[in-house]
């Protein structure tokens, strides 16, 4: 068909100039996959170990990198406030464990809780992030450090100092302030234990990436309807959208409260998944791991999707699980694995928000060349 | 007579301090076709902004004055409100996302939807987008227009042309219109397309849609327009009806004096006309839309060549491709040295420089100052501006400013200072300062696209003058392509003729109508050649 031709013939030609930078955009994916090899040959590990650690690290994390997507399409970047869904997934957890609420009802009644909790500081967050526009990755990562703040407020002070804690076993002895660990005995494997496949070492979860296939299919569904239709307007152009009649401001905080509930989820999935709450510690990171994940994926600023989000947890927690292991082999010693993960994990955020400025740059300035 | 649909009554509007619209009156009544004519920045685009409720007039400290919109007063704050009251509005500058389909652009916010089992429980947001009706509906618009274009394909690379339509079509797909704002929709489109522009406009109106209509072209106005409003440094200086009006009273008042047809001043010769120095061999260039299919061309040493043809046929895709903004193959000589294609930045080095059509896409940073703009690709290309002190290039500030201060003298760009920022510029003055980067590269060869496009008569004369001006002073070689003949015919020593992507033929300037109508229509070989 005439039609047809037309469309390959255009996409040729806007993809033409782009081969290079196409390479240099899935180079990220690609040097990831070759170190995750060749760490996995160093450490000469038992591939049925790998794949079972990897298997849990991607249920545990998926979730949580999902949620990164819709802000994304909407223009607002990676959103580090995603920290603030782990907050609220966390006070709905202790809430639950509070009141010995066990097992799926426990993990299905903390889910529920953590929605309005999430939609509240989601609102929060957008309203933010709407008077910081064109800079919102580095104030959304500020509002995480703040939250926090108010966080620990809540757990050290307020819980049991101003609201009085019934159940005294996950309050510290004074009574006052929640315990740093929080062992969540009633939740623990709470959703994997619904259907899951043993084999030896390997633990397969499958309910657990039931709800995250799920979860995937609706982020999936979302982008195609009139609403995503609306953020992604939102993400090409604000201006624009604004002069077609969408209100820009509503969508990137609609844009905001659904990463946080989805993060709220997918924290609550990898606290079922390990048991026991850093009460203090376990949201801490999330954000970070998150955001690097995607971006080793392959994923920008600009551009996200759920297979960047998938490929991206895979290469992020294989490396995580080799290169301890290839740090002992080699020298000796475990932690220079655990350095060098840390190192990535920074790293490739640093790097994907600098080649990000570059690249912006570089687009100012081929404009102006013409 | 049927009263008035759109009202605008005393309307003020200040920017930083600035009167721009001082006690504007203007109505338009269904059906009717009104048209809105004045110098650049004369204040246009800013009423037609405080019609649609843009955010840059409330941003900037509102308006005063009364809107009165179907005979009640209204306030409008935002353009949904706009919209929802039944006004469209196709911008002066693009209002289209790249990364969307045409299709979505035309259906942008207004999109066709159908219910799912989740939008039955969650609601409107959530239906499905219809994108098979969508379709139809787009083609359909676009049928209206003309436009013979797929209306899958993404906007991104389409010809500015094609971006235009696809704009219109956009506001005459909506069905609750009854106020269209056109704010100069046909500055971008060829002769032949703004004809057909000019006929789906006439085929609106007689539905009874009111239209506000911006143009530079006043044979245009002279064309569709019932009613004629003259705004001059934000007043109306002159209402007249068509029976009234003709070209050169409505420029006399626009300008506020008489102006002078341009008429090419006795060319002096400048010396060794017979050295070439372009030599273009099967030149092709992918540009949608505007492809070049085998082109070569020879160009002299100090000549004025014209590029014309009709749209469509690749004339705009030459210099496109030379300049390395479209993919090509083929060879170019430039002064004996051969350039690298799809590589726009040894051609601007090798000492060319290229005013392009596409002024929005290509266009300007808008948050910085003019002088900033107009300097810049000369000091990033070739280091003019700049002063190496111990390894670090300074820019030489007054050196720029006092560049910047000569060229808006000589271009009469209507601003505050040249430091002033693009954005704040009204749309035919950033037109100008797009031709005033590329003349500040001193270039040995300029190609220049639609060098008049969307700038007022006066300005119009100015613009051709100076690039007399810099051909017979300065001996640079100039390669305009143009859609109007007329302007071909008043400056060049030669123009050449693109028919099919391919070379028809190069015809003088003073050759006979015929001629140059037989070869756009491809009449090869009818038409005299000159040697
Ligand atoms: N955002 C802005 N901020 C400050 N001043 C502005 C802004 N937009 C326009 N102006 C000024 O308002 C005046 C009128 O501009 P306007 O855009 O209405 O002109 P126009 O009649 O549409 O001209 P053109 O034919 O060039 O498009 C100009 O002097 C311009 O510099
Ligand atoms: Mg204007």
């Amino acid at each position: 068909m005439k039609n047809a031709e037309i469309k390959t013939q255009q996409k040729r030609m806007q993809f033409m100039p782009d081969i290079k930078k196409g390479l240099i955009r899935n180079i990220v994916p690609v040097v990831f996959a070759v170190l995750c090899i060749i760490g996995a040959c160093i450490a000469q590990a038992r591939p049925l170990f790998l794949l079972s650690s990897v298997t849990i690290r991607m249920a545990r994390n998926l979730l949580l990198v999902f949620s990164l997507i819709i802000p994304v399409v909407t223009g607002l970047g990676l959103n580090f406030g995603i920290v603030l869904g782990a907050m609220a997934a966390q006070i709905a957890l202790v809430a639950v464990t509070h009141w010995e609420i066990t097992g799926i009802s426990g993990f299905i009644v903390t889910a529920l809780l953590s929605v309005p909790l999430s939609i509240f500081f989601g609102w929060l967050t957008g309203r933010i992030l709407n008077r910081a526009k064109g800079n919102e990755m580095i104030t959304s990562m500020m509002l995480g450090f703040f939250a926090n703040g108010l966080y620990q407020l809540l757990f050290l002070f307020v819980l049991g100092g101003i609201i009085p804690m019934v159940n005294k076993t996950i309050m510290l002895p004074s009574g006052i302030g929640i315990k740093n660990t929080v062992a969540l005995r009633g939740l623990k494997y709470a959703l994997d234990n619904v259907i899951k496949i043993e084999y030896d070492d390997l633990i397969i979860p499958i309910f657990t990436f039931i709800v995250i296939a799920v979860m995937a299919l609706a982020i999936k569904f979302l982008l195609q309807t009139k609403l995503g239709q609306e953020l992604r307007c939102v993400g090409q152009d604000m201006n624009i959208a604004e002069a077609s009649g969408i209100d820009v401001d509503k969508m990137r905080i609609t844009a905001v409260i659904l990463s946080t509930i989805l993060a709220a989820w997918g924290q609550l999935i990898h606290l079922q998944n390990i048991g026991i709450l850093q009460t203090y510690g376990s949201h801490e990171q999330v954000g970070l791991f998150a955001v690097a994940s995607i971006l080793i994926g392959g994923a920008t600023v600009t551009k996200a999707t759920i297979g960047q989000a998938i490929l991206g947890t895979f290469l992020f927690h294989s490396l995580f699980i080799i290169s301890p292991m290839a740090g002992q082999k080699l020298v000796g010693e475990p932690q220079v694995g655990e350095y060098f993960r840390a190192f990535v994990a920074y790293g490739v955020i640093g790097l994907s928000l600098g080649l990000h400025a570059w690249q912006k740059q570089q687009a100012a300035r081929n404009k102006f060349e013409e | 007579m049927n009263k008035p649909i759109i009202q605008l009554v005393d309307i003020c509007k200040e920017y930083y301090g600035n009167q721009v619209l001082k006690k504007v009156n203007v109505s338009v009544r269904p059906g009717e076709v009104h048209a809105l004519v004045g110098e650049n920045g004369a204040g246009k685009s800013t009423l037609m902004n405080i019609l649609f409720g843009m955010a840059v007039i409330h941003n900037t400290g509102g308006f005063s004055g009364q809107v009165f919109f179907d005979g009640e007063k209204v306030d409008i704050t935002s353009p949904k409100e706009a919209m929802d009251k039944g006004i469209g509005m196709v911008h002066q500058e693009f209002m289209l996302l790249p990364g969307f389909t045409i299709t979505e652009n035309i259906k942008l916010n207004r999109e066709i939807t159908k219910h799912n089992v989740i939008s039955k429980i969650l609601g409107e947001k959530m239906k499905s987008l219809d994108m098979e009706s969508m379709r139809k509906d787009a083609r359909k618009a676009l049928d209206t227009l003309g436009l013979d274009i797929y209306e899958m394909l993404s906007v991104e690379g389409l010809p500015v042309g094609h971006k235009q339509f696809i704009e219109i079509a956009r506001e005459i797909d909506k069905t609750n219109v009854r106020l269209l704002v056109f704010d100069e929709p046909t500055a971008v489109l060829t002769e032949i397309e703004a004809e057909l522009f000019l006929k789906a406009v006439k085929k609106l109106a007689s539905t009874g849609i009111a239209i506000l209509f911006i143009t530079h072209r006043l044979n245009e106005v002279m064309r569709v327009a019932d009613n004629i409003t003259i705004l001059r440094d934000g007043e109306v200086v002159g209402k007249l009806a068509r029976e009234e009006a003709s070209v050169e009273k409505m420029a006399r008042l626009m300008v506020g004096r008489k102006i002078d047809r341009i008429q090419k001043t006795e060319k002096k010769s400048n010396g060794s006309i017979d050295e070439n120095i372009l030599e273009i061999k099967n030149l092709k260039v992918n540009m949608p839309g505007e492809r070049v299919k085998d082109v070569s061309l020879e160009v002299k040493k100090g000549e004025i060549l014209g590029i014309g043809g009709l749209a469509g046929h690749g004339k705009i895709g030459i210099a496109n491709g030379v300049m390395g903004l479209y993919p090509s193959s083929g060879e170019v000589v430039f002064n004996g040295d051969k350039i690298k294609l799809n590589n726009p930045k040894d051609a601007l080095s090798k000492g060319m420089a290229f005013v392009s059509e596409d002024r929005r896409g290509v266009g300007l940073l808008l948050e910085e100052s003019i002088e900033k703009n107009i300097a810049l690709t000369a000091m990033q290309v070739q280091g003019k501006f700049l002063k190496r002190i111990a390894g670090i290039n300074f820019a030489l500030t007054w050196k720029i400013r006092a560049h910047a201060r000569k060229i808006i003298k000589e271009l009469d760009i209507r601003c505050t200072g040249p430091e002033q920022i693009t954005r704040r510029l009204s749309g035919g003055n950033q037109q100008k300062i797009c031709i005033a980067r590329a003349i500040s590269l001193e270039p040995e060869l300029l190609f220049v696209s639609e060098p008049t496009r969307g700038i007022d008569v006066g300005a119009k004369k100015i613009v051709i003058d100076l690039l007399l001006k810099l051909n017979q002073e300065m001996g640079m070689t100039i390669i305009i392509t143009s859609s109007e003949l007329a302007e071909l015919r008043s400056i060049c020593d030669r123009i050449a003729i693109i028919y099919d992507g391919k070379l028809e033929g190069v015809l003088p300037p003073d050759a006979d109508d015929t001629d140059f109508g037989l070869m756009m229509a491809g009449g090869h070989g009818k038409a005299k050649e000159v040697s």
